[in-house]
């Protein structure tokens, strides 16, 4: 649930989803589930246009289970509150 | 269930989307019914081919995905698709231009491997048959 509540936080922010198979998506984050599936708009597939079933897309579902990283702004994320809130997290799982 | 925030693949219904699978197939169709799985129903389904800046499309009517296969579904964009400076052949030739393509691939892979050989390495392949993308 943490990275969930996490992702929320930071809908409507341009994000970098690198997947498996090495293709960057480069959107704006408009949703997320519970199971980090993430729907992106305004997308730009950043690396070399190898992928061209792409072209005519402008905003995807990408299924959580196929996602590498996800790149963030760094003055977006406060790693102090995540490293608080993961703290209190494994405190509470360990109960 | 209108929650704001929340990726729902409720508001994708009735849309035509571009859906690419693990084994590096995309098909193009209109959604019909999800379930928590994120399992497909598409209707009026084409499987799209591309090699190089062509494709062709091979008709395939309704399909039901089973949802791990999917990597990921795009909205079908009329404007893109326009600009989008493909081509579209016969389904024979384009068929022949990936055999060419794959050829191509495992002549790469054989190369590579014989590479690996001389020099006392094996060349493990990175990626099995259900990872195409």
């Amino acid at each position: 649930m943490l990275f969930y509540s996490f992702f929320k936080s930071l809908i409507g922010k341009d994000v970098v989803v690198e997947l498996k198979n090495d293709l960057s998506i480069c959107g704006t984050l408009h949703s997320v589930d519970q199971y980090l599936n993430i729907k992106l708009t305004d997308i730009n597939v950043t690396d070399a246009e190898k992928y061209p079933h792409m072209l005519s897309v402008k905003n995807c579902f990408v299924r959580g289970s196929v996602v590498r990283y996800v790149q963030l702004p760094a003055d977006e994320v406060d790693t102090q509150l995540l490293q608080d809130a993961a703290r209190r997290e494994a405190h509470s799982q360990r109960q | 269930m209108d929650i704001p925030g929340v990726a729902q693949l409720f508001d994708e219904i009735d849309k035509k989307l571009v859906v690419y699978l693990r084994d590096g197939r995309t098909l193009i169709g209109i959604l019909r019914t999800i379930d928590q799985f994120a399992n497909l129903v598409l209707h009026r389904t084409i499987e799209r081919i591309h090699v190089g800046n062509k494709y062709g499309d091979i008709e395939r009517g309704v399909i039901i995905i089973r949802g791990e296969n999917v990597v990921l579904l795009g909205e079908w964009d009329e404007e893109r698709a326009r600009v989008s400076g493909l081509h579209q052949i016969s389904v024979e030739d384009i068929l022949d231009a990936q055999r060419e393509e794959q050829q191509q691939q495992q002549h790469q892979q054989l190369l590579r491997a014989k590479f690996m050989k001389e020099r006392g390495l094996t060349l493990t392949p990175e990626i099995g048959p259900d990872d195409m993308y």
